[in-house]
């Protein structure tokens, strides 16, 4: 099959260096605020970015991401605004890869063909679904890759022997839950998490991300020990809603802004 | 996206789905639990061993079979059809519940689980899975919305006298909806070693079969009395619907009989307003903890808000196999508002002196509203699927302003 090599793909390329994927809630604290922190996310060294769509009922959630979600739902940000925001960036010329993170019912309701075939119209690269697990998206699965976009898919301490299955059809990366769980910052990332990713790399071609949990340098430099990328969460999440006023608020804008930056370079630095 | 019934779609449902409801939309994490489930469950079924012990605690704790009790009065007093009650109401604990939180927590325990938790809205489930962890010496840890709990207060007084923890819940509408959300997150976090008994058809697969194989006994009975009282099978059923787990329970073994059978949902404040809980009725195809089905949402797929007075209807999604039913045609669903219901319970206890569940006055509710359309050699068969005891305080409320002046 002859096409073009993704922009994953391409990131991927030189296992030797390790990456970073940061997450954040579209439209937490504001769609605009949420534009500019992509921006210093990606002066702060990000590899991929993680665009989090927000849900009423978010269950692979921890507190921290939840009352995210309320706020960028109390500013009435849905799914269209997560794949408009992609455009802006792409416009503005952000040119990692960006994935929308959302829950599974968003995106029935837009339509699963329309929803990848604007994933691909707008640039973007893929799209990460926590509640459709392997048995219930093969077709997602196929669209996506029809149209040229990428499925995540998750394995979690659990997968067992579903890992053989998953890790078989995972475009992009393959997503390695590192604990049980919902998300959230953990005290102690589990030492198995290196044991799945071991089981994960024999089973999958797919380069393997370990996210859920991670919020430290210290951790992220061990994750990154023996994963290809370390996607963090919670921990920018808290980060940005510690700041939601100074945020909010255009005069406090760019020093809370460059804060946020700061806290995510401690991360990025840690990685390599 | 209508369907046509097909009987054998609702035997036992084909990939975790009745036609294209139904299925496991969770987090990778608890897939392997729902698969050992789904096993745990087909081989209890078929071990007799467990099928008679818990057919000896449905006998002797549960206090089953419960009657198929000709309402006499409330017949004569419509002057239509007969009608009659199938009084899950005199079940152990109060209500339908039971039936299956008992299955489910030997279940548990055959699986090597120590520990069960349970979400509950008005507490029948949350009590009925209290009741079989203290019988069965298992922990048991009940997740309940703050907004239920202080609507309940008697109930959750009696999960904590009967050995359970209560789990306040604050998240989203602190209702059953986000005590689910909440039990699914904590399951999440100790899927190996914990049970989850979740108390209606809703859910990932396999627990909409597992609960309606466990609550199929009420329609089983039903059947097995109204041929030995009446000579013949009821000519209609109606059930109210707020999950569904009485209802299917009621429904299935009458399938496919040539008989009407009918849901009722809660329409709350009426079904013109935003306040109601009438999924079926108005909502569109979505997925809810973990199935597709019929859900409440807003155009983007958010997950709306479920009123109604009674709170185990309160709840914005139903069981898939309901929306089979329904899509199917085989099934007809309705709805009725809170002061119908309301009127319904005041009814019934008038006149044959039982003090219906506000859910079960639901269903109640629309048989007052057909019997007087039926001749006299018609019998109507309602699930009565719980008693009010816990209803008292609402009704207080609501009939305490008429009593001065009647």
């Amino acid at each position: 099959m002859n096409r073009v090599q993704t922009r994953l793909e391409s990131l991927f390329t030189d296992k030797s260096k390790k990456r970073f994927i940061p997450f954040i809630t579209v439209g937490d604290p504001s769609l605009e605020v949420t534009f500019q922190l992509v921006l210093k996310l990606v002066e702060a060294g990000a590899d991929v970015i993680e665009l989090g769509v927000p849900y009423s009922d978010p269950l692979a959630d921890g507190p921290v991401i939840q009352r995210a979600s309320k706020r960028a739902l109390s500013q009435g940000v849905q799914l269209p605004d997560a794949l408009l925001l992609g455009q802006r960036l792409r416009e503005a010329g952000v040119s990692i890869p960006l994935l929308i993170f959302t829950y599974v019912n968003p995106v029935i309701q837009y339509g699963i063909e329309r929803f990848f075939a604007d994933i691909n119209k707008f640039d973007l690269d893929g799209a990460i679904i926590p509640d459709l697990p392997f048995e219930e998206n093969e077709r997602a699965r196929g669209i996506a890759a029809q149209h040229g976009t990428d499925l995540i898919q998750l394995v979690a301490p659990t997968s067992q022997e579903r890992l053989a299955l998953i890790g078989k059809e995972s475009g992009g990366f393959l997503y390695c839950v590192s604990s049980l769980g919902v998300t959230g910052v953990r005290q102690e990332i589990p030492v198995e998490v290196r044991e799945l990713v071991e089981q994960a790399r024999a089973n999958s071609s797919a380069p393997i991300g370990v996210g859920f949990g991670i919020s430290t340098p210290e951790q992220v430099k061990e994750v990154a020990k023996y994963a290809d990328a370390v996607i963090v969460g919670s921990a920018i999440v808290q980060e940005v809603e510690k700041y939601t006023e100074e945020l909010i608020n255009e005069t406090t804008r760019n020093s809370a802004l460059e804060n946020v930056k700061k806290f995510v370079r401690t991360l990025t630095d840690a990685i390599q | 996206m209508s369907q046509v019934y097909n009987s054998e779609q609702l035997s036992k449902p084909v990939n975790g789905r009745f036609g294209e409801f139904g299925g496991r939309f969770v987090p990778e994490t608890l897939m392997n639990a729902l698969f050992r489930l789904e096993s745990s469950f087909e081989e209890a079924i078929q071990d007799e061993s467990f099928q008679r012990e818990l057919k000896e605690l449905l006998t002797f704790y549960a206090g089953r079979p419960t009657p198929f009790y000709y309402a006499e009065r409330l017949s004569e007093y419509l002057g239509g059809a007969h009608i009659y009650l199938k009084r899950e109401d005199l079940n152990h604990t109060g209500a339908h519940k039971l039936n299956n939180a008992l299955a489910q927590g030997l279940l548990a325990k055959r699986m090597g689980k120590q520990s069960i938790i349970a979400e509950t809205g008005a507490g029948q489930h949350g009590v009925a899975s209290a009741t079989v962890a203290a019988r069965l010496g298992l922990s048991c840890k009940v997740f309940m919305g703050e907004e239920d709990i202080r609507r309940q207060e008697l109930n959750v007084f009696r999960m904590k006298l009967l050995g359970a923890e209560v789990i306040p819940v604050s998240s989203g509408s602190a209702t059953l909806k986000d005590a689910t959300n909440e039990a699914i997150r904590y399951w999440v976090s100790h899927v190996e070693d914990t049970y989850y008994v979740i108390g209606s058809v809703v859910g990932p697969h396999p627990y909409p079969y597992m609960v309606r194989e466990f609550q199929k006994i009420i329609g089983e009975e039903t059947r097995e009395q109204s041929i030995a009282q009446l000579g013949k099978l009821p000519d209609e059923l109606i059930a109210c619907v707020g999950g569904g787990s009485n209802a299917i329970g009621f429904f299935h073994p009458f399938v496919n009989d040539d008989i009407k059978i009918t849901g009722v949902e809660a329409a709350g404040k009426g079904v013109h307003t935003d306040k109601h809980a009438a999924t079926l009725t108005l909502g569109r195809p979505g997925v809810i903890h973990g199935s597709m089905t019929y859900l409440l949402q807003d155009e983007y797929g958010q997950v709306q808000e479920a009123h109604s007075v009674s709170a185990g209807l309160d709840y914005p999604g139903v069981g898939p196999e309901h929306s089979y039913l329904k899509d199917s045609g085989r099934v007809e669903y309705t709805s009725v508002t809170d002061v119908e219901a309301l009127e319904a319970c005041q009814l019934l206890t008038r006149l044959e002196g039982i003090l219906p569940a506000l859910e079960s006055s639901h269903a109640l509710a629309e048989v007052i509203k057909r019997a007087k359309k039926y001749t006299k050699e018609t019998t109507i068969a309602v699930c009565l699927s719980g008693r009010g005891d816990k209803d008292v305080h609402t009704l207080q409320e609501y009939f305490g302003n008429q009593e001065d002046s009647q």
